[in-house]
């Protein structure tokens, strides 16, 4: 049997991360004040994984200014989109093997 | 390694986290009832108004007397409509307040705004045509207008909205077709449309979501 956590992508894994590439999948653009209230996050905190993520190319960051204050907005590229998608794929199928667990929850 | 327990979770929370941020959840059904209230409300007072005043629905093209008391008419029936839509857009924000406040979400998201500039466009130019018919004696076009243009509103802004919304988009796009290929039942086609489907949607919406 094929290992199904072959398929997963080791900077995916922490579930900011993943949460991060589900806003920017699921809308346009995002700004970073809002992906924080969002998110329940600190700046430190979601900075240093926006940068992991921009570092393996997975956003494409805009900064621009509004009324004279820095405004960055963050989009998932083609590249992010395929790897995330490929990662809820892995993890759906990791989670397939354990329909007993699902149950129970139900 | 991560344990399959800590895998379902993390997808219980991407899917929770795109939903909250793509939607707007506050949408109150109840604000849905009271808007189909308002129209079968107002419905009722235009009924009343044209049918006190008589104008017949066919001939009047070359009548300038009764076409004289058309447009005698076309203000009040104006005030009504305008008086509806004022209601429901208030009794709407303030019911989703309350609704957002009460369950701790932010009312004035990102998917607000594209809620508020998809919705803008169809009815903005919805409502230019319709005025245009209307300077040109085309009053039967108001009622199906304002039906297809509404769906296609609805429809524009059903991405970041409850999938009722859709729905009901679609009802009243094929309400309104309908409706213009049946000159004359204007009032009772617009009645329905914005009463009956708005009271419908907005129970189903009420009972799903709002409690």
């Amino acid at each position: 049997m094929k290992n199904p956590f072959e398929n997963f992508d080791k900077v995916l894994e922490h579930r900011m991360r993943l949460q991060i590439m589900g806003v920017l999948a699921a809308n346009e653009s995002f700004d970073f004040n809002t992906l924080k209230e969002l998110l329940q996050t600190t700046d430190g905190n979601l900075a240093t994984h926006i940068k992991a993520l921009e570092r393996e190319k997975y956003i494409i960051v805009q900064k621009s200014f509004v009324d004279r204050k820095p405004n960055t907005r963050y989009k998932i590229s083609e590249r992010g989109r395929s790897a995330f998608k490929k990662h809820l794929d892995a993890m759906e199928e990791i989670v397939k093997t354990m329909p007993t667990k699902l149950e129970q929850k139900k | 390694m991560k344990s399959q327990q800590e895998i379902h979770d993390d997808l219980t929370s991407i899917r929770t986290i795109m939903e909250k941020s793509s939607k707007f959840i506050s949408l109150s059904g109840l604000s849905g009832i009271l808007a189909g209230v308002y129209a079968l409300l107002g419905a009722a007072a235009a009924l009343y108004l044209t049918t006190t005043m008589a104008i017949p629905t066919d001939g009047y093209k070359n009548d300038y007397h009764v076409i004289g008391k058309a447009v005698d008419l076309l203000w009040p029936l104006f005030l009504i409509a305008a008086l509806v839509l004022a209601a429901s857009l208030i009794t709407g924000f303030v019911l989703s307040g309350r609704k957002a406040k009460k369950h701790g979400t932010a009312f004035w998201t990102p998917a607000t705004y594209r809620i508020i500039i998809n919705l803008s466009i169809p009815l903005v130019t919805g409502g230019i045509v319709i005025i245009t018919q209307l300077f040109y004696g085309n009053y039967e076009f108001v009622a199906p207008g304002c039906l297809l243009f509404y769906g296609l509103a609805l429809l524009a802004a059903s991405p970041n909205l409850y999938e009722e919304v859709r729905y009901l988009g679609y009802s009243e796009i094929i309400l309104g077709v309908i409706c213009g290929l049946l000159p004359g039942y204007g009032l009772f086609f617009w009645a329905t449309g914005f009463g009956i489907f708005h009271i419908f949607y907005g129970a189903l919406m009420f009972r799903k979501y709002d409690r």
